[in-house]
This record gives C-alpha cells, structure tokens and sequence, in this order.
C-alpha cells in the first residue's frame, strides 16, 4: 500500500496480513450474513459485523433495540447456523441465583438422607452422595457451561433481571465459571455462544456494557423489511408485500405510543393472507381488523382511524 | 468519499494508531480503558482491515456501548481516520459539540475554550436589555442570540440557599412507601415464605430467618424550567432551585425549555461546579429569547416523557406561562402527561403578585390539568410549599 494509504486502515497489529487471509476474514461475515439469510434472518451489516466480532473473540454480544426488531431471533437463527442448542434464560424482577444457575434438590436428598438412615448408612459416604450431579438440579446458566458442545445462550431481556443478578452474571460472562461450594469449581468445556438483549427498561451497569460486545438493533428499512417478508411468508404475492412493508413503514412515522416492530409486520401479513386481501386499499373494513396486529394501544387504535389508515394505504399503494 | 488520514512517517505503528483512536474516543466522552484497545486490535484481526468500511463496523462494535454512541461514532471515526488531515489534527471536536455524559477533565477544558460566554459576557444582568422583549412581561418570538453568562445569575449563596430549600422539598416529594413487603437483608417482618423453603435444606429446622420490609417507592421528580425573556428575572432564583433539586437525588431530572427542550441534568451533577455552570451556559444557548410553553411541553410529552414520565412521578413546571404558541399544543402535552400517570406542578413566579389571575390564554388552558398551581417569586415562596406538597402524594 502508498504511504499515504496505510494510516486510514487500522490494520492488523504487527503483521502484514497475507491476502488470503484477508479473503477469508472477508468471506467470514458474508457468509455469515448469508448464512443467517439463509435461515430467514435479513440481518444489516452492523449486526452481523458485531455478531462475527463476538463469535470470533468469544464475548457475549449485547443487542439494544425496541421490542420486536427480531433481536431474540439473532439467537434463534445463529442456533440453527452452529448446529447448536439453544439455551434460553428469560430474565425478570426478582429473577435470583436459584433459578438462573443451580439449585440442590433438596426434597431428594431428604428422601436419601431418611433411606440411608434407615440402611444404616451414615457420615460421608451419604453426603458425598446426595452432593453429586444427582442431586444438583441444573438451571440455564450452568446447562450452558456444561455442555459437551457450545450450545447459544440467550440471555433475554437481562435489563428485567435486578442489579445484584447483573453482577452474578459479570463473573459467569468474564471467566465462564461457575463455583457450587459443595462441589468446587465447573469451569466450561466448550465456550457458549452468548447474546444478551435488552431493551432499556433501566439502565445497564457499564460493568455489563464493557464485557460486550455492542450492537443497536433498529427498525429495518424499506428494503430490509421487503426481503424479510418476502423470506418469511412467500405465498403472499409481490404487490400486496410492497404495499404491507410501505404501509407500515408509514405507520412508524404517525405519532404512535407503541411502534410497531418487525414482529407485528409479519403478523400483520399473516393477517391479511388470512383474510384473504390482495389489495390495502380495497377493503377498509378487513384492513382496520386486521390493523389489531401491529397497534396495541386504546389510543393508538383510536389515532388511527378508518380514513387515516385508508390514507396511508392510498400512499402505500 | 473522504480522504483516508495521512499519518506522519515517524507513528509508531498501527497498534499506537489504534489506541490513539481510543484516546480520541474518551476524548470525546465515550467511556473506554485500556482493555477495549486490546479488544479493538483483536476485533480488527478478524476482518479485512484494509476496508475502512469493514474497520468501522468491527470498532463501532466494540467501542461504542450504548444506543447514543453509536450515532455519535460515525463522526468521531470520521474525523479520526478519513478526515483527509495531518495528524495535528484527529483531535478534531467531534460534531456533536459538547458532551453532556463525560466527567473527563481534558472535555471539559475543551468547553472552557470554547465557551464563547466569556466574550458576549453581559455587564450584570443588564445585558438582557439587548435581547427583544426582555424585562417586560411580553412573550416574543425571536430566539435570542445572546449568550448570557451563567456565573453571573447563580452565586454561590443563591445556591446554598436553594440547595437547602430545594433538599428539602424533594424529600417532603419523594418520599412515599409501598404497602406491599418484600424480602431484605435487615426487615421488620418475618418471610415465612422464603423461611419455609430456606429450611427444606436444613431438614425442616428453620436455621435462617428472612426478612421483609416495606421498600421505598420514591416518587421520581422531573423538573422543566421556563428560561424564556419574559422569566429571565427569575432565572437566577430558579436556576438555583433546580440545582437543589438535582442535587438532592440521583433520579431527579432537570430541563430548560425557551424555544425548545434542552436537558441539564448531567451539567448540573458534574462534580465541580464552576465546570457545571459553564456547561450550563453551553446548553441554555438562546437564553432570554421567545417562549414556546406549548412546543417545549409537546416535545418533551411525545419524546423524553415516555421513559421518565410514570405514575410515580411529579413533573415541576417552573414558567410564568406566557406562551407564543396557541394554547392546544400545551393542553394536548398536558393531557398526554396526566396520562402517563405522574402529578404536575406548575410554580408561577407571577403567582406571588398582587392581583394576579391566570388569565393568558396558556396559563388559563393549563389550570384544569394541573394537581397543584402555586407561586415561586422568591425562593421564600418555595420553602413554604412544604406542606402543600405534603397533600399531594
């Protein structure tokens, strides 16, 4: 390369990297991105860029976007690309080590103390029992350490979980380790594969956001939303998916109080297939029943009335 | 497309470029450590990195951490590594202009230098004689250019004063408790729940005792002050209150509205207060100018409202309720308000005069909408709502 074109690339650290390698790299993500495709998830490049930077460093991958742009299904379809299983942890208020990593059965090892008792069986050989694998009831976080291959977990909606769980979950993320007093340390045998998601229902600590990998999910654009619906409900034909994905990349412009994401948009299409529609624009009344897909609101109902979703499809069409 | 940037002969490498790109980042308010430069070099090894569009992808991944940055990180690669200049010059201030999240010193110097106040500085609160329609109680509609300088309008007793004050109104606000209990370390009540469970462990022998108690539900205030023409008088009072304000509680927003919204939180937390009022002169641009109650209100119900605004908050509306804007922008806000949840408060410096009634067509639209109307001529007026916030909650 000239001199004067080395500085804008932040290159490879110390190394010339050959063109080969400069090849793969670049087939890395596409083909990620195809991959993905291929799998009915029209990912931008951000995204993909992102998700090929974790998988390539082995960090998890946080995902911020509103709810419905498909940021639970990254996990989905990146499952079904690695042959991978799956491990889903839904977060919530209250969400406590118990249920996100292990708990001993304790009604078992009651009913194994009481059996031993009555066997005569006593001291340590009982408790070196009933504190084995037998006994321990695996929860989400340590099934994932514990796989023989790196299994996706998804850490859904972690902003839902409380703050002390965010902190448990820093030492499990960093290390991928998990100690159970009574049985020491589980570290991983094959690294999972983890992407977090969230959507701003509080704040994250920056603790979290450092361990990351970062990427915003937004609402798809006009192109983006055609090749998903087109990828996912293909029997409906080409007029009436451009008329769906420009009717409701209008809608997301009306002032809503819920916009609706890529999620209402497919159950929207369904929706009108359902109804057998070929047209926005002919039928108002089949068109606002099936507008219950993609507003939830009393007052997003009531904003969008009749004419106004009539307008807006007379635009769309 | 832009120039990539030319580096001189003598940098030390693509790894010291890196981290000057990181350093650039802080620079600019994003908050990175040396791990992320070691995280970036490793990123950029799985990628074709000779493609700055590539490069940009794989950074803005690892570099940028929240929804914001990641608008803000376009520019800053831009000027960094595309910006066709000498190396003097990739510390170019990013677009964005003043970074309202950073505690960085080096930002906040950056600020000082920039602070065109200093020039413009007004001679005592008479400045405001230059801006159009100031000192009389007429709502105008040219935004002031003037940049008045803040230092000027707080001192340092005003705001110890209304520091005070204002500690102790938000505490009379925000303190409310739940009727429900829930588990806690140290709590009045035992929870036999989590008692019962806790002791299938131990065999049926309850060996720990969790507690509950009644958590604190605090009501969350969000302030929004008028600094239109027509309050600028008041300006310094309020500006003190909301500093209180701000102050008094982690989760208490401030805003100042003219002809539109701008926030000021963060400039009011920043640790050292010279820097915080600086700041504030950065942000409150147009200061003086015309009044729009109305548009302010709508943007702020349509946008910030819908994450800050529930049913445990207390919006504090500080203006004087001259309005150039018809009166249904404002009540459409209001509405869209008292929906979410949360009681407004509307403090009126006019209230406190002899004979006034709020009869402006703003002021008058807003009166059914409001939980409480009350003066705010003086800071005594605010120590004495007390008890009439007391009522509310």
């Amino acid at each position: 390369m000239a001199e004067d074109g080395t500085g804008g690339q932040p290159p490879d650290p110390r190394s010339i990297c050959t063109k080969k390698k400069q090849d793969d790299s670049m087939a890395d993500w596409r083909d990620l991105q195809q991959g993905m495709a291929d799998h009915g998830y029209i990912a931008g490049d951000d995204l993909v860029m992102a998700l090929h930077i974790a998988l390539s460093l082995g960090r998890p991958l946080l995902l911020e976007g509103a709810a419905g742009v498909g940021k639970t299904e990254v996990a989905r379809v990146l499952a079904a690309l690695k042959g991978a299983r799956l491990i889903r942890l839904q977060c919530y208020e209250g969400l406590d080590a118990a249920q996100a990593i292990y708990e001993w059965n304790y009604p078992r090892q009651l009913l194994a103390i009481r059996a031993a008792a009555e066997g005569g069986e006593t001291g340590a050989g009982v408790e070196a029992r009933i504190f084995s694998d037998d006994y321990l009831l695996e929860r989400p976080l340590l099934q994932a350490i514990r796989q023989t291959e790196s299994p996706v977990l998804l850490i859904d909606e972690i902003d839902r979980a409380d703050e002390e769980f965010e902190a448990y979950l820093l030492e499990i993320l960093s290390e991928f380790q998990i100690t159970i007093p009574e049985m020491g340390t589980i570290g991983a045998t094959a690294r999972p594969m983890v992407i977090l998601t969230a959507n701003g229902t509080r704040d994250l600590s920056d603790a979290l956001r450092r361990r990351c990998i970062y990427a915003h999910v937004d609402y798809p654009d006009r192109a983006a939303e055609l090749a998903i619906l087109q990828g996912r409900c293909p029997q409906i034909d080409q007029h009436l998916t451009r008329q769906i994905v420009s009717f409701v990349q209008t809608l997301r412009r009306e002032d809503l109080e819920k916009t609706p994401g890529i999620a209402e948009t497919l159950d929207f299409a369904a929706a009108l297939a359902g109804l057998g529609i070929n047209d926005l624009t002919h039928d108002p009344v089949a068109l606002q029943a099936a507008l219950a897909t993609l507003l939830k609101t009393q007052v997003d109902r009531a904003r969008i009335t009749t004419e106004v979703a009539q307008r807006l499809a007379g635009q769309a069409a | 497309m832009s120039r990539v940037t030319r580096f001189a002969a003598r940098d030390p490498g693509p790894s010291a470029r890196v981290a000057g790109f990181i350093a650039h980042l802080r620079a600019n308010g994003l908050r990175l450590g040396v791990g992320e430069t070691e995280t970036a070099l490793a990123a950029l090894t799985h990628v074709n990195a000779a493609n700055p569009d590539e490069t940009r992808r794989a950074l803005k991944s690892v570099c940028a951490s929240t929804a914001d940055e990641v608008t803000q990180f376009d520019a800053l690669f831009d000027s960094y590594w595309l910006n066709a200049g000498r190396v003097r010059e990739k510390f170019a201030p990013s677009e964005r202009g003043g970074n309202a999240h950073s505690r960085n010193s080096r930002e906040a110097s950056g600020e000082n230098a920039a602070a065109r106040g200093q020039i413009h500085a007004p001679d005592d609160g008479a400045g405001a004689a230059h801006g159009e329609g100031t000192g009389t109680l007429i709502a105008s509609r040219t935004a002031s250019l003037m940049h008045h300088d803040m230092r000027k309008l707080v001192s340092p007793q005003d705001i110890a004063a209304a520091e005070s004050i204002a500690r102790h109104l938000a505490h009379s606000l925000a303190y409310r408790r739940s009727r429900r209990r829930r588990a806690a370390r140290r709590g009045d009540h035992i929870h036999f729940r989590r008692l019962i469970r806790a002791s299938l462990s131990t065999g049926g022998e309850p060996l720990t005792l969790p507690r509950k108690k009644r958590p604190d539900r605090r009501m969350r205030i969000i302030a929004l002050c008028d600094v239109s023409g027509s309050m600028t008088i008041y300006a310094r009072v309020f500006l003190a209150f909301l500093t209180g304000l701000i102050r008094a509680d982690d989760a208490t927003d401030a805003w100042l509205f003219h002809t539109r919204l701008v926030r000021i939180s963060d400039a009011l937390r920043d640790p050292d207060p010279l820097r915080a009022l600086n700041r504030l002169s950065l942000l409150a641009d147009g200061f003086g100018g015309g009044s729009k109650i109305g548009a302010s209100l709508a943007q702020f119900a349509h946008g910030p409202a819908r994450h800050c605004v529930t049913s445990r908050s207390v919006v504090v509306i500080l203006s004087d309720g001259y309005d150039t804007d018809p009166p249904a922008a404002l009540t459409d806000a209001l509405t869209r308000l008292r929906r979410r949840g949360g009681r407004i408060i509307w403090l009126n410096p006019l209230k406190g005069w002899k004979d006034y009634a709020p009869v402006t067509a703003a002021m008058a639209a807003a009166l059914p909408h409001l939980d409480l109307f009350a003066a705010a001529t003086t800071l005594n007026d605010l120590a004495t709502l007390g008890p009439q916030l007391e009522r509310l909650k």
